[in-house]
This record gives structure tokens, sequence and C-alpha cells, in this order.
């Protein structure tokens, strides 16, 4: 209770600080380059001043905010990634060397490839599939709500439902696991899914993909509705089938927005780490970059090591970002 | 021959009926153009015929085939729409070869027909764009030559020119004009509000109201002879003036009073037993005359007057409340509002309307 006021109260601080700041400096800076009752001249010269310095002001806290918690931090993980364990000697390019010959490094990387293909693939497929679907069914509003529900839960809270679906007991006692008692049912030999080597990667990654088919069938989604109804009902004329349609028409209409869909999900897929935290906690060859990160850093309290395997994240990220970022401008910027 | 022939075509929507019992039959190689006021039914006609609409009841055949069921593509029918339609994502002539490629024609013919249709609209310079590359104008041409490639029975166009400005709207009209004359055997039926468009380009106008058909004939025979009130003002601009009269005696002459208390006798029969009925008088504002005689049909003060150089419009109050009669006489003229002036008309250009708004003079 009393953390909840305590909360509440911060939150409304924070946001009566923010109003007042943009007030209070907004204010200050109409006193210090005054417009009003000045001759023509001095008048445009302080307006013409003060439209130059406004922006500025508005946009500062961002941007102090983001350099303080973005850009130095990349500056930092440099610096340490060449320095040892406590950040101490300067030991040149020893953790990455060292990296590229670490066993749990390299399955890391090819699991994350595994995800890399995997996830935003069938994401993407399964969200245009159920958006196309959806928006010719009668009860496709609350199929929707259903399908993008598992997006408001948390990757934690998310790999918690999924442990008991994959839940296994051993010989002799009842299985309780969803996906084990089905197995039972039908006859087959239970299974403690989460520590089988490579095939575990899949059952994690059906979370994920859980989870995000909902963000891909709401965007595709909006994206299938902005298709004018005429073109479809031109090649009706034209003779094409529901297939031709879906493929030669709606789809490459949509491909902007599949392709946007597809690398934001992509990037998500690279920094993935709660779920394999919490699943498996990368035994059972299930490690992926993010988690390796985290280990070293605070379980290895290898500062060094640590911040190599971040770089290398960012490394792989930058590319994607820069080209979904070039997808979406294009996309918004009219065609 | 019958190209298109529709028989108590009905629409309903669940509850609600939206084109009660249409009958036409349309000639192979008309050009058929259907008006009526937004919401009449046309459009919903329209794509009725091309597929795009399920028919709830009556018989449609094209070329003489039942095509209730027959799927759009099949039908042997093209359709032009108004937004254009064309595909952003192919250019002009994949555009065009896209039906083509679909029923599996062969490469050459395919060839052949895009260019040839791309000859007769001038697009062979824009074969390689993307419609965003296109003018307006020319994208209609792109979806018109794709029309043209599916070398259909009926042509089928939903208001193709609405999305136009006002000089292309022009320039493109021609062209489908020009269009049907190099395709004589083609049946086209087209979609407009634009009475304009109706009165240049049909053989045959079939106005529509309220899913009804109203009337059905050739452009000049809406004009001079409307066999109802909704025709008589939907066809003419301005529209024309109707004044509420009563029949003081019937026959093969008829003699109205207007209101107002003007007596006027017209050349149409109404038979006997109209003495007392209520009808309504009309008038076109094109066919009224200043008067300078005794002889006159009303006689009214001006409140409006509108010079537009090749014709003067006056607005005339007095004889109906609150609905001013307007007179548009030919060349500018040195008429002052607040003038009081007779007008008269040739009695061949009168009409008279029963209470039901059914004209006598098509009887």
């Amino acid at each position: 209770m009393q953390q909840l006021f305590a909360a509440i109260v911060t939150m409304a601080l924070g946001v009566l600080a923010c109003a007042a700041y943009f007030y209070l400096s907004n204010l200050l800076l109409d006193r210090i380059f005054p417009s009003k009752n000045r001759s023509g001249p001095e008048a445009s010269r302080n307006l013409r001043i003060a439209g130059a310095i406004r922006p500025w002001l508005f946009l500062g806290p961002a941007l102090i905010a983001l350099g303080l918690f973005l850009v130095y931090p990349v500056f930092g993980t440099l610096w340490y990634s060449l320095h040892d364990r406590n950040g101490t000697t300067f030991v040149g390019l020893e953790n990455f060397r060292w990296l590229f010959q670490d066993g749990e490094f390299r399955q890391s990387i090819f699991n994350n490839f595994l995800w890399l293909l995997v996830v935003p693939a069938l994401s993407t497929f399964f969200g245009l599939i159920i958006a196309a679907m959806t928006d010719r069914i009668a009860w496709g509003g609350f199929a929707k709500t259903l399908i993008f529900m598992p997006m408001a839960i948390s990757f934690v809270g998310a790999s918690v439902i999924w442990k008991f679906i994959y839940d296994y007991r051993g010989e002799g006692s009842e299985q309780i696991g969803l996906l084990n008692a089905l197995v039972v049912y039908f006859g087959g030999e239970p299974q403690a899914w989460i520590s089988l080597p490579f095939w575990n990667n899949f059952f994690l990654m059906a979370i994920l993909i859980w989870i995000q088919t909902g963000f891909a069938m709401v965007i595709l989604s909006a994206a299938l509705r902005g298709i004018p109804e005429e073109t479809v009902e031109a090649a009706v004329i034209d003779g094409a089938n529901g297939f031709q349609i879906f493929f030669k028409i709606m789809i490459p209409q949509i491909w902007g927005t599949i392709a946007v869909v597809w690398t934001t999900i992509t990037i998500l897929v690279l920094k993935v780490f709660d779920i394999v935290l919490a699943m498996t906690n990368g035994q059972w060859q299930s490690q992926v970059l993010a988690n390796l990160m985290f280990s070293w850093m605070f379980r290895g309290s290898d500062n060094g090591r640590g911040a190599a395997i971040a770089l290398v994240i960012m490394v792989l990220v930058i590319p994607i970002i820069y080209w979904n970022i070039r997808n979406a401008r294009r996309e918004m910027g009219g065609r | 021959m019958a190209g298109l022939t529709l028989t108590n075509i009905r629409k309903t929507y669940g509850a609600v009926n939206v084109i009660h019992g249409i009958d036409l039959e349309v000639q192979q190689g008309e050009f058929v153009v259907f008006v009526g006021p937004s919401g009449c039914g046309k459009s919903t006609l329209l794509r009725m015929i091309a597929g795009l609409e399920d028919i709830t009841g009556g018989d449609m055949f094209i070329d003489g085939e039942k095509v209730n069921d027959v799927p759009p593509s099949k039908r042997g029918i093209a359709m032009v729409f108004q937004s254009y339609a064309l595909y952003p994502h192919m250019t002009v002539y994949d555009n065009m070869a896209f039906g083509m490629r679909i029923s599996g024609e062969k490469k050459e013919e395919i060839d052949r027909r895009v260019r040839s249709a791309a000859d007769i609209l001038q697009l062979t310079a824009y074969l390689e764009r993307l419609p965003k590359a296109l003018s307006g104008g020319q994208r209609q041409r792109v979806a018109i030559g794709r029309a043209i490639c599916r070398d259909p029975k009926v042509f089928l166009f939903d208001e193709p020119l609405s999305n136009l400005d006002a000089a292309l709207r022009v320039a493109t009209r021609i062209e489908i004009a020009k269009l049907k004359e190099s395709m004589p055997d083609t049946t086209m039926v087209y979609v407009t509000h634009d009475q304009v468009e109706a009165m240049t380009l049909a053989d045959r106008i079939v106005v529509l109201s309220a899913g009804r058909i109203e009337q059905v004939g050739a452009p000049l025979e809406l004009y001079e002879r409307p066999a109802n009130l909704f025709v008589a003002k939907f066809i003419g601009s301005p529209a024309m003036n109707v004044i509420p009269a009563t029949i003081t005696a019937g026959g093969a002459q008829t003699t109205v009073t207007l209101a107002g208390g003007k007596s006027v006798t017209l050349d149409i029969a109404t038979g006997t037993g109209v003495a007392g009925k209520a009808a309504s008088f009309g008038v076109r504002p094109e066919d009224l005359q200043v008067s300078g005689t005794d002889e006159f049909l009303f006689e009214g003060t001006v409140s409006i007057v509108e010079a537009l150089g090749e014709v003067t419009l006056l607005y005339i109050e007095g004889l109906v409340k609150d609905e001013p009669i307007i007179v548009k006489l030919p060349g500018t003229l040195p008429i002052k509002r607040g003038e009081t002036l007779r007008f008269t008309a040739d009695r061949a250009k009168l009409h008279l309307f029963d209470a039901a708004g059914l004209s006598y003079r098509s009887r």
C-alpha cells in the first residue's frame, strides 16, 4: 500500500516537474528576449534568437537523458571491453580473443541465429495469416483480442506460464504439464522438453512467437485494411483466385509494413534474454548472447568479458535498426 | 441482338431493398448510361452486372447467357473504376497484362494486346512506369487499357471521370466517345451523376431513382418528353420550373389555372373528367422568353440577375412561395433586379404532370 502511494506521488511529481520545466523555461526565454512592446528591428531580432533557442530548450532534457543513459554507456562498454575483469588493467583485445575461442559463445551465436531465422519469420507469418482471416469473420475482433493478449504479459510471466506447459514429472508420478499430458494421452513417452539439447531452443522460441504474433497481427491487419478495396475487385474481375489475390495483389501492397514488422521482431530477438533466463538459464545448450552477457557481467563478475559480449550484440543489431528506420521512414513518407 | 438483359433484377441487404425489380434490355454495341442522384442504386446495379454484388432476385443475361452465378471473370465484362484501381506495385504493362497472365494467355499474345491497347491510348511511352509516376488522366487511361486488354463483350464504367479535374474530364470524355466509335460491337454501360456526360455519351440514358427505373430513352427524348416530374427536374440545368396548377378543362387541349390565378391553355390531351384535378405545370428555364405583349404565361419581379456572358439567368419571385422561377435568356441583357417582367413560352414546349407526377404528354 505504502509502495503504491509512493509510486503515485513520484509519478505525479515527475509529470508536474516536467510541465513546470517546460512552462518556466519558456517564460524565462521570453523574458530574456522579449518581442512585445519593442521596436521593430529589436523585436524581430529577439524573436529570431528565441526561435533558435526554444527547440533546444524543449529537446534538452530528452537529449541529456539519452546521452547519459545511452551514448555514455556505449563508450563505457567499449572501454570496459578493453580492460580486465575489474576494469583496472588494459588488456587490449584479449577479451575478444577469448570470446571467439569460447565454446559457449559459439553456441550462443548459433542459437541466436536459430532464433533469428525462426521467430521473426513465424511471428510475421502467423500474424499475417491471422490478420487476413480475422478480417473476414464475424468474431474476428474477439479472436484478435485473444491473440493480442500475450503482448500484455511480461516475458518472465509468459515463461512461467509456459514452464507449466513444458513441465515434466519423474517416472511414476502424474504429468501436470500440458504438453506431456497430451503426449501421454496419445500413448507417447513423457519428455523433459526444455532439457532436450537443440530442440529446447524451439520450445523457448514458441514462447516469443506466442507473444509477438499479436504484435505482427495488429500492425499487418491495419496495413491490410489500408489496401484499396477496388484493387482487389479489379483482380477478381481479372480472374485471380483467393490465393493469387492474396499473394500477387495484397502482399506486394503491404510489403513495406511486413519488412518493418519483421525487422522489429528481429531486433527484439537479438536481445532475447528474459525467456532464456527464466526457462533454462542457458543450460542444455540453449544459451543466447544476452543471457551469456548477463552471466559473465553479474554472476562471473567479469566486466571485461561481459562488455565484449554486449558490443557483439550491438554490432549485430545496428544494421538491422538502420534498415528498419529507413524502411519505416519510407513507409511514412507517402508513396 | 441483346448484349445485356436484366429481368426483374432485385437487390436486398438484409431487410433493406436497394434495387426493386429492374427490367432493361441493352442491345449489342449500345452505349447506355445510368444516371441518378447519389444513393439511387446505379453503382450497385453496375456492380451486379460485373458480378461484384450478388443478385438477390431476377435474371441477368450477357450475350444470351444467364450469368447470375457466373464469376466476374467469366462474364465477358471489364470494369473501369472511379478510383482507377490500378495495382500500385505493378508497371503499366503488368497492370494491363495481369488478367491475361492469370488466364494463362501466351506471352506473344499478351504482348500484342498490351501494345495495341497502349497504342490506342497513347500509353506506349509509359509502359514501364509505376502508376504513382503517372498523372490522374494517364492512370485512368491505363485503367481503360486494362479493360480493353480483356477484350470484353460488355464494358462497365463506374463514374470514371469524377476523380479528374474539369479540363481533363472533358478531354477524357471525348476519348471515351472515340473509344466507343472504334469498338462498335462492344456494349458499354456507364454510371455517372453528371448529366453532361450522360447526354453527350449515351445512345440511351437510364434514369434511376431509389432503386427503380424512372425512364429509359435517348438523351433528347428525355429532355423533350420527360415521363415524369423526377426526370423532368433531373435532366436539364437549371432544372425545369414547376408551378402548381389546377385543371379547369380537359379534352384534346387542356386549360389550367396556375398558382397566382393566370389561366393557360396547353396543346396536351388530358381526356375527360380531369377538371378540378391538381396538376403540375412545367416549363424549362431556357424555353421562357420576355413577352412584350399581353400574351404571357406569368408575371413576376426579378430578384437576382446572374450574367454569365453566354446566358443571363433571372430569378423571378412572386409566383411560387420560396421557390423562384428561373429564366435562362441568351446573351447579355440590360435587366435590373426589381424589374417586373412578363414571360411567355412556345406552347409545344410546355409540360403538364398529374398529381402523381406522371406526364400527360407521354400517354
